[in-house]
């Protein structure tokens, strides 16, 4: 199977994280990977973008209009990175306002379920999973935010995924 | 992982040269941190640790030092590695350009991660010139599968010919992550040896001519060495005219296309793998079979000026095909493909997307608070500033400058020669400068300023780390890349013996203190036995999980009514946790009405915007 997936955000919100996450998850499945990503200065609260290709591809780059998925933790972003999308991509949106997509209002969630406000990013991630199909099965990912979380932090991370799963959204 | 087999891991270009290194049998890596380079080091002092190899990872202060701690590894016959970004190798430009004509011994990889765009960089130079101009082999890898098989066989290049030979990564294989198959490291068990030729290892000019003639009679061997003739991506014949020659993530890029494009049985596609110096009967075959060739690679045209042939043949950069700036992403080469091939442009074409939202200093920053203080006392004074996080000063209006590593204080010396020419009167000249830039090549700057008779005031924003590429220790935090302890070297002592005769300390999270402290340092500047003022301000990056703090108090900062939503700490301070939000007003005959408000899951807590708000209306507790 391929697939083409954009997580977009700004620095600090955890894209990085999600890109890892789908890398192994592409892994543990023997897919061939390829992700891209932004390190340095846009690090630092600026609007970053990462791009993850599963299945047979050479480039780490999704072009414009190619991407099948994409993942919004800033609303702000649909307008820069809304390009990279197919016309018939499904779309999350972290944002607590009124979307035109899928939307949850990740911090709203952490707070209510009294959970750190960084894990807003795998909210997200559990609210996508139930509300599209990826490469991988929701238990993969259950299994690979285990492997990539340490000590008490992997209780947190999976009932963060969880919170986003079981949600409605809007 | 078990050191016997082979197993597949996930990782980033960066970390699978990390990881060439160590199973290549390198025994020493230097390195100074910068984007897109900066995980390479780290990687390779990882996979020391798990592995057990017996090896010097190090953090350097700069670029040429790394470059010449790593070639007197060499020397004494072991495997060696220098690893920075492109305008690192500018610093290292001295050691780079003679290692050629001296050679070494133990293999000797120069990896120059180079940034397209750029999006990290102060230029989008291209590396790969930078070897051919020193003479020196380069690699470029189109993965970082790739880039980790060519630490191994730079090494062996390397070893063969006694010659330094440069790896090419950019920022899109830097920063790409793909699985990848890690190996046993093979130790090679070599003693240090060191053998003495002084006309070799000091070289006098006497010596230079041969050693020149030799450099070249290595090069010509390169250049005919079949292992490097350009791999067609197809294995099959072709009667196709065209051709399109790419090397790095432009050749992943393109062969991608062509797939997507329907263009795989019309037009040629060969991978360069060593752009310099390029295999000479490549050159001679492409002349012969092909009418037309487009050379995709980044950034300057390398290997299209080797392709010495009736320029209307080959497109590129030179005849104006190809732009000349810029990364080459997919859809601009979609576009350069279409064009080649006479199809028309796909709906892909690239259009100017909006830029995103800027980054800013997190919130808490102590950077932050110095910025505000300098501003706010000097509102006429000229800002000169430098690399690193805190170049983002310039979105409080606290940094006018920014050059390369170190500038900034001679830069102010040259302020201060230029406005004291005219006069007595000098503006306040307030150069800000990172802890790490200051070891990296500030100590020389800040010595001629001081001997010249330069009058500033100099703030070291001394957070304790090399934030901006992910908190790497310097040599006042005294721990190394492996994570044990060196011999911590103070920045106050160091200022003191560049002849310094104004130096104060202060945490810049007492606004009053620091404030008070830059009006001294500037009275000081223009006192008659007056100079150089040093101000270090100091309080540990935010970011840094090893900075230690004191524990306890942090403030839960809020507005009050009183704001009037005058904006002044949203431009001023910049804050990423104060936002404007429109306060819907109760009572209808009011408009709505535009607010300051924290967001409080970005505040840090640091209370310093409580003493900028011209209203005093930002106010707060202490919690625990």
């Amino acid at each position: 199977m391929k697939q083409q997936i954009i997580i977009s955000g700004i620095g600090g919100q955890g894209v990085l994280f999600l890109t890892r996450f789908f890398a192994e998850a592409a892994m543990t499945l023997n897919l061939e990977v390829l992700t891209s990503e932004v390190h340095g200065m846009a690090m630092r609260g600026g609007t970053v973008i990462s791009h993850v290709k599963v299945g047979g591809f050479k480039s780490p780059l999704i072009r414009t209009g190619q991407a099948d998925t994409g993942l919004f933790l800033e609303a702000a972003n649909l307008t820069v990175h809304l390009p990279f999308l197919k016309e018939k991509a499904n779309i999350v949106v972290n944002t607590a306002d009124k979307s035109l997509y899928p939307s949850i209002d990740a911090l709203g969630v952490a707070r209510n379920c009294c959970l750190d406000l960084a894990a807003a990013n795998l909210i997200l991630l559990g609210f996508a999973f139930n509300h599209q199909s990826f490469f991988c099965e929701a238990d993969v990912a259950r299994h690979v935010i285990r492997g990539m979380s340490k000590g008490a932090q992997t209780e947190a991370n999976i009932a963060a995924f969880e919170a986003g799963f079981s949600s409605g959204g809007s | 992982m078990d050191s016997d087999k082979s197993e597949q891991r996930m990782l980033m270009g960066n970390e699978a040269i990390g990881r060439g290194l160590i199973e290549y049998g390198c025994t020493l890596a230097a390195s100074y941190p910068g984007t897109p380079a900066s995980e390479i080091l780290a990687s390779a002092a990882n996979f020391t640790k798990e592995t057990g190899v017996a090896a010097h990872i190090e953090w350097s202060v700069n670029e040429k030092v790394a470059y010449e701690v790593a070639l007197g590894n060499s020397l004494s016959g072991k495997r060696s590695a220098v690893a920075m970004k492109q305008v690192g190798l500018n610093v290292a430009a001295d050691p780079f350009t003679r290692s050629a004509y001296l050679g070494v011994i133990g293999g000797f990889v120069i990896i120059a991660a180079d940034d397209p765009g750029p999006h990290s960089s102060q230029t989008e130079q291209d590396s790969r010139f930078f070897a051919q101009f020193a003479k020196v082999p380069v690699l470029d890898p189109s993965s970082p599968r790739e880039a980790k098989d060519m630490v191994g066989e730079a090494f062996d290049l390397s070893e063969k010919h006694e010659l330094p030979v440069m790896l090419r990564p950019t920022t899109r294989i830097c920063h790409a992550r793909q699985n990848v198959v890690c190996g046993p490291p093979r130790p090679l068990k070599r003693q240090a040896h060191f053998e003495k030729n002084p006309g070799r290892w000091v070289a006098t000019p006497q010596f230079l001519y041969q050693l020149h003639s030799s450099l070249n009679d290595k090069l010509q061997r390169i250049a005919d060495d079949a292992a490097y003739y350009p791999v067609p991506a197809s294995s099959r014949p072709t009667r196709n005219r065209q051709a399109i020659i790419a090397s790095g993530v432009a050749f992943s890029n393109s062969f991608e296309l062509l797939d997507d494009l329907n263009l795989v049985d019309e037009i040629d596609l060969y991978q360069v793998r060593m752009p310099y110096p390029l295999n000479r009967n490549f050159i001679e075959n492409i002349r012969e079979q092909y009418e037309q060739v487009l050379v995709i690679e980044e950034t300057y045209p390398v290997i299209e000026m080797q392709l010495i042939q009736a320029p209307n043949t080959i497109k590129g950069r030179r005849s104006g095909f190809v732009p000349n700036q810029g990364e080459l992403t997919p859809d601009i080469i979609e576009g350069l493909i279409s064009r080649f091939a006479d199809r028309p442009a796909g709906q892909t074409t690239p259009t100017e997307a909006p830029r995103g939202k800027r980054p800013s200093l997190c919130a808490g920053c102590p950077h932050r608070a110095a910025f505000y203080a300098i501003r706010k006392t000097f509102p006429k004074g000229i800002f000169p500033s430098d690399i690193g996080c805190y170049t983002l000063g310039m979105n409080i209006g606290a940094v006018d400058t920014c050059h390369c590593m170190g500038a900034c204080i001679s830069q102010a010396a040259g302020f201060y020669h230029a406005h004291s020419q005219d006069g007595d009167d000098f503006p306040p000249i307030i150069v800000t400068i990172g802890d790490s830039t200051f070891f990296h090549a500030g100590i020389p700057g800040l010595i001629n300023a001081v001997f010249q008779g330069a009058r500033f005031v100099l703030v070291i924003l001394d957070n304790d780390t090399t934030a901006m590429t992910g908190n790497q220790p310097t040599p006042q935090v005294g721990l190394r890349a492996d994570g044990s302890r060196g011999h911590q070297v103070s920045i106050d002592d160091i200022v003191r013996s560049c002849g310094v005769g104004f130096l104060e300390v202060c945490d810049p999270y007492n606004l009053d203190a620091f404030v008070d402290l830059l009006k001294q340092g500037d009275a000081y500047c223009r006192s008659a036995q007056g100079g150089v003022a040093v101000v270090i301000s100091r309080h540990p990056c935010l970011m840094d999980k090893r900075a230690t703090r004191e524990p306890g108090l942090r403030e839960r900062v809020r507005v009050t009514d009183d704001c009037t939503g005058c904006g002044y700490c949203i431009e001023r301070f910049e804050c990423p946790a104060l936002e404007f939000a429109v306060q819907s007003s109760s009572d209808t005959s009011c408009e709505d009405k535009r607010r300051v408000r924290v967001v409080e899951h970005i505040c840090n807590g640091c209370g310093v915007c409580l003493r900028i708000c011209p209203k005093n209306a930002i106010v707060a507790e202490v919690v625990q």
